[in-house]
């Protein structure tokens, strides 16, 4: 095979719609589970520091368990198991249905990870705050939201990047869960016998989607955390 | 300072009915740090609108006198009864309880993502849920009083220390509190900023203000308070007027407690 076949991007580039409809997935399932994760992140870490401990234990059980399994594994459970077997559908199309379940374990797993990163972040907080919380007479669950998070937020928005950028990449695991996202557009094209040269032009024309894509999403973190740093 | 309205005199909601017991009562109350005992039997009476100062060692306990008395430290046994109710367990009771109960803390604590204004704020929006335009006018007051007015837009990392101290009594100050706790409000200060916080906390005492201050300051004590009381090794070795106290101590431990410190 000569170099110049090597590095043929004509195929890439004659599959562009394809592969683009495939990054729109991607971006789709990213962008909603980077929110879900958030909020997902933010109730567990309040339950690992609540006062209540069977909440406490609720949350280090969630994450003990959710962290240590392999993404793979949750999600095919998510679709596979909860989708397919036991009959727990979103919709009757079954792109939408994977697509939520994708979201859902997505969102699941990362939010471990969030709910420790943001955990570290409480304990950069100094007592005093949650002191001076409490003798205003705010309540546990204000003082946590008013004067606790919003600080540990703060801290924890480098650390926070990386989990995302992390989420992103891991989207493409959503794959092997039934949904439809630009690693199963990539696999659907390099499997078409019709497609007989430009797999190395394909991975790198994708490895520079993502790179678009996290990128930038790096730097915004790292602004915005410089932006909002806490000064003491 | 400009008048003494807007937090001096207690607002009490319905509190009119026990107007005459004494606002804090400590009684027989012992607390531990593991194997350390750093209350020991200790009773206290504070009425209303008395200052009183609490003296003495590090280490004597007098901190955690203090702080147990709106339960930032739990005790072992005994009673603290505010304003005739004894302190409740944690939970909505306690935070309602604190509300009624100001702290001014050694280090200022105020919150360091929130302008000066919204610190002061806090509190009376959150947990008296007042209208935003009283708690910001009163609150406007407050620090006016305390002669910040101009800082409060800045965030308190901007402003000196004796500043942040004065926007932290202002905080308290806005929820209108029955007594105020002074935890050492300023041994972290400079000595040129300690007048300054010294100056409002004395404008506070004789507007009425009910206020248990630790502190290291005696001209504060004897020029601020009704009662003197000098803690050693987590008991209360004395209690006396601020006069009797310093000119004629009656324990050994107080007098050789006053022979180091006045001696300069």
């Amino acid at each position: 095979m000569s170099l110049s076949d090597l590095l043929d991007f004509g195929p890439f580039f004659d599959n562009i719609d394809a592969i683009l409809r495939g990054f729109w997935a991607t971006i789709r399932l990213a962008a909603l589970a980077g929110v879900f994760s958030l909020v997902i992140g933010t109730v567990l870490a309040s339950l690992r520091v609540s006062p209540v401990p069977v909440l406490r234990a609720a949350g280090t059980g969630y994450v003990n368990i959710v962290r240590n399994t392999p993404l793979t594994l949750v999600l095919i459970m998510c679709s596979l198991g909860l989708n397919d077997t036991l009959g727990l559908t979103f919709s009757d199309d079954s792109g939408t249905t994977y697509y939520w379940w994708a979201v859902l374990g997505l969102s699941g797993y990362t939010g471990a990870f969030v709910c420790e990163a943001l955990r570290s972040g409480i304990n950069t907080v100094p007592i005093g705050q949650a002191e001076a919380a409490r003798s205003i007479g705010l309540t546990f669950s204000q003082s946590l939201r008013m004067v606790i998070l919003p600080q540990a937020f703060r801290a924890v928005i480098a650390p926070l990047g990386s989990v995302f950028i992390a989420m992103i990449k891991n989207t493409t695991v959503a794959t092997a869960a039934s949904y439809s996202e630009v690693v199963t557009e990539m696999k659907t094209l390099l499997d078409l016998p019709s497609f007989t040269s430009g797999a190395i032009p394909l991975f790198l024309g994708v490895a520079a989607g993502f790179l678009i894509l996290v990128l930038p999403t790096g730097y915004f973190f790292g602004w915005l955390a410089k932006r909002t740093a806490v000064a003491r | 300072m400009t008048d003494s309205k807007g937090g001096a005199e207690p607002s009490v909601p319905g509190g009119t009915d026990r107007a005459d017991g004494p606002l804090v009562e400590v009684r027989d109350v012992n607390k531990h740090f593991g194997e350390l005992h750093v209350l020991r039997d200790v009773n206290l009476t504070v009425a209303r609108g008395e200052v009183v100062v609490i003296i003495g060692p590090s280490g004597s306990g007098k901190s955690t006198l203090c702080r147990s008395i709106n339960r930032l430290e739990p005790i072992d046994s005994g009673t603290i009864l505010v304003d005739g109710k004894p302190l409740p367990q944690e939970g909505r009771d306690l935070a309602r309880l604190r509300a009624d109960v100001g702290m001014v803390f050694q280090s200022f604590n105020l919150f360091a993502h929130k302008t000066i204004l919204e610190n002061v704020t806090l509190g009376p929006l959150k947990v008296r849920k007042e209208s935003r335009e009283t708690v910001e006018k009163r609150a406007m007051e407050l620090l006016d009083r305390v002669g910040i007015a101009n800082q409060a837009q800045k965030y308190p990392a901007q402003l000196s220390g004796g500043q942040q101290q004065r926007a932290a009594i202002a905080r308290s100050l806005a929820m209108r509190p029955k007594v105020i706790l002074f935890d050492e409000p300023t041994s972290a200060l400079d000595p040129e900023m300690i007048n300054e916080v010294l100056d409002v906390m004395t404008g506070l005492a004789r507007d009425g203000m009910t206020m248990i201050v630790v502190t290291h300051e005696m001209g504060f004590a004897r020029r601020a308070a009704q009662q003197v009381v000098f803690m050693a090794d987590g008991q209360i070795v004395e209690a006396n007027s601020p006069e009797e106290f310093f000119t004629n101590p009656q324990s050994d431990r107080a007098k050789d407690f006053l022979s180091k410190i006045l001696t300069h």
